[in-house]
């Protein structure tokens, strides 16, 4: 199939960037490592959650919180290619409609998990572990890359609106810091106040976390169980949240590709 | 025909390039041939009319045309992270050719446009020129029968630019078409069968470039003199014969006015240079050039062309 192909052509290109430019290995590698340690020895002593261990509570926030970041590539690569006039050259050729885009938000799968890699690999280093079994473990990285795939589309079409890969980055913070703070990624969302807490809960990011927390068997021993509806079905939230976006994400950013023009 | 908001980009252009001709697209800055090339290559939709490129029509079937196309654009499209060899097998997979097949294409170009030594470094590591005939070799990758090139030549040396026309008059004999815009009249004439002049997003004229000399008429006059007081003076003598407006270099010296029967107009102007006490530094008749065309046509100079 075609569209199979000139992703898959698409996302190539884009791995051989990693090696080439260093901003991406810095995003990719380094600081997913220096979250994995700056959390756990800055926070990880000084946060006290009942009956278990912070530094274990908080490796899937900043697993989830990597991830969604991670997606940001997509935007910005996107940008870059319109600026560099790249995007009308491969809309010259006779490549799939989507498979530009497809091909970045395929290649951002790959750098995310290359990134997860890292962070566990520091993440055990530091005292984390996998409590629940191997099959669990796997459907916990399979969600986070399956969920941060789902929102690469999303930042496609950002990318795909705005002039300058600096205008992605710039609107994805803005967008992103609440959206991973305003969850459970960092502090039980128990703990948050009124209508935060109930933002939270009903934030993806929180069900994400929540989800791979306990796949990880990472939830500390006697927390009760949450009582909003989207936590207690976590996984299936989560799953079916990523479906709508890339339902709704794909066509529109397919449909921007190929009007953009400049 | 397209607009742009309130820009009328292209108004009522006919193209029609028979099959293994070169057309040359020749216009001022604006005057719409970058517009005209995006809507061949299915880049931008037109707001009104159709085109057919290698017969098949570029509103209904976009995809079939890209296949039988190749295009360069004005400014130089490469991924500055790759290296050259890597750019043309990308391009090369994207036309849908087997990998091998990709780089194999690929490398013959680089040797073809003298760039075999840089193949491995990433483009960034380019010079504009460089990236510039990377680009030229990945619109020419998969063997395209119609090749459209935006000003192709623009940012290259002579020697590459030389190199590059005759790699375009091979790919013509091979009975490639292409449609190539320029603002370079010397390319134009080397390069075109037919050539239409555009113009606020019209055709002006059309025809082969001797035509198009023979339109402007018989000869040009030229003198030279010196002296802003001196130029003045000879404009003025100079219209007195002309038949077309005139064209003045002030800071030169040099005065050109197009002339129905030379050897007369010359004693003319002679005489009366001559009785004003002007010293002339050349004076001659000349047959018109594609910049003469070009003047008369558009109202302004073309930018200078490539060998002068
Ligand atoms: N994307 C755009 N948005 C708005 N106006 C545009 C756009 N592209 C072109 N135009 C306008 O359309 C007209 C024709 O532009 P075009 O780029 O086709 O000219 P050109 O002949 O290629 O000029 P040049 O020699 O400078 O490359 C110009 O007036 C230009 O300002
Ligand atoms: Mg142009």
């Amino acid at each position: 199939m075609s569209l199979l192909r000139d992703a898959t052509t698409i996302a190539h290109r884009n791995m051989i960037r990693i090696r080439r430019v260093p901003d991406v290995m810095v995003f990719v590698v380094v600081q997913p490592l220096m979250f994995v340690l700056l959390f756990a020895y800055v926070f990880g002593g000084s946060i006290d959650i009942p009956g278990g261990n912070y530094r274990e509570f908080l490796i899937a926030g900043i697993f989830t919180q990597t991830v969604v970041f991670g997606a940001t590539f997509t935007g910005s690569g996107l940008a870059e290619d319109m600026q560099k006039g790249l995007i009308n050259r491969f809309r010259s050729l006779p490549m799939a409609r989507s498979a530009v885009v497809a091909g970045r938000t395929i290649s951002d799968v790959v750098y995310n998990a290359l990134s997860i890699v890292v962070m566990s690999v520091a993440g055990l280093a530091v005292g984390w572990r996998i409590r629940g079994s191997i099959l669990d473990a796997i459907v916990a990285y399979g969600l986070l890359l399956f969920f941060s795939y789902a929102f690469s589309w999303v930042m496609a079409c950002i990318g795909l609106m705005v002039p300058t890969p600096e205008v992605v980055n710039n609107a994805t913070f803005v967008i992103l810091f609440p959206m991973t703070f305003i969850a459970n990624t960092f502090v039980p969302s128990d703990s948050l106040p009124g209508v935060l807490k109930t933002i939270a809960e009903w934030n993806p990011v929180s069900t994400l976390t929540h989800a791979v927390r306990v796949r990880f068997g990472n939830i500390p021993a006697g927390t009760p169980e949450p009582t909003a509806w989207p936590l207690q079905n976590a996984m299936l939230y989560s799953l079916g949240f990523a479906v709508v976006l890339i339902v709704v994400f794909a066509p529109i950013a397919t449909r921007l590709y190929q009007r953009t023009s400049k | 025909m397209k607009k742009y908001g309130a820009v009328t980009a292209l108004d009522g252009l006919d193209l029609d390039v028979p099959g293994g001709t070169v057309l040359g697209l020749l216009g001022p800055n604006g005057a719409g041939k970058t517009t005209a090339v995006s809507i061949l290559t299915t880049l931008t939709q037109p707001d009104a009319g159709s085109a057919t490129v290698a017969g098949v029509d570029v509103m209904s079937d976009p995809r079939q045309v890209r296949s039988r196309i190749g295009l360069s654009g004005q400014y130089a499209a490469v991924d500055e992270h790759l290296t050259a060899t890597e750019n043309l097998e990308m391009i090369g997979r994207l036309y849908g050719m087997p990998r091998r097949e990709a780089r194999r294409r690929g490398l013959e170009l680089l040797e073809q446009f003298r760039l075999t030594e840089a193949a491995d470094r990433p483009l960034k590591t380019f010079s504009g020129g460089m990236r510039r005939r990377i680009d030229l070799a990945g619109a020419l990758v998969a063997d395209p029968p119609v090749l459209f090139l935006d000003e192709p030549t623009t940012g290259l040396d002579p020697r590459s630019r030389g190199e590059l026309w005759e790699t375009i008059r091979d790919r013509v004999r091979g009975g490639t078409t292409v449609l190539l815009t320029t603002q370079y009249l010397e390319e134009a004439d080397q390069l075109a069968d037919e050539i239409v002049v555009i113009d606020h997003g019209r055709a002006i004229a059309k025809g082969t470039a001797e035509e198009l000399k023979r339109r402007v008429g018989g000869e040009h006059l030229d003198v030279h003199v010196s002296g802003v007081d001196n130029v003045r003076k000879a404009e003025s003598i100079l219209a007195a014969v002309a038949i077309g407006p005139l064209r003045v270099h002030a800071d030169d010296g040099e005065v050109s006015a197009p002339v129905s029967n030379g050897v007369e107009a010359l004693s003319t102007v002679l005489r009366a240079l001559e009785a004003e006490h002007i010293l002339i530094k050349d004076i001659g008749l000349r047959r018109p050039t594609l910049d003469d065309v070009f003047m008369e046509l558009t109202g302004h100079e073309a930018s200078t062309g490539a060998a002068s």
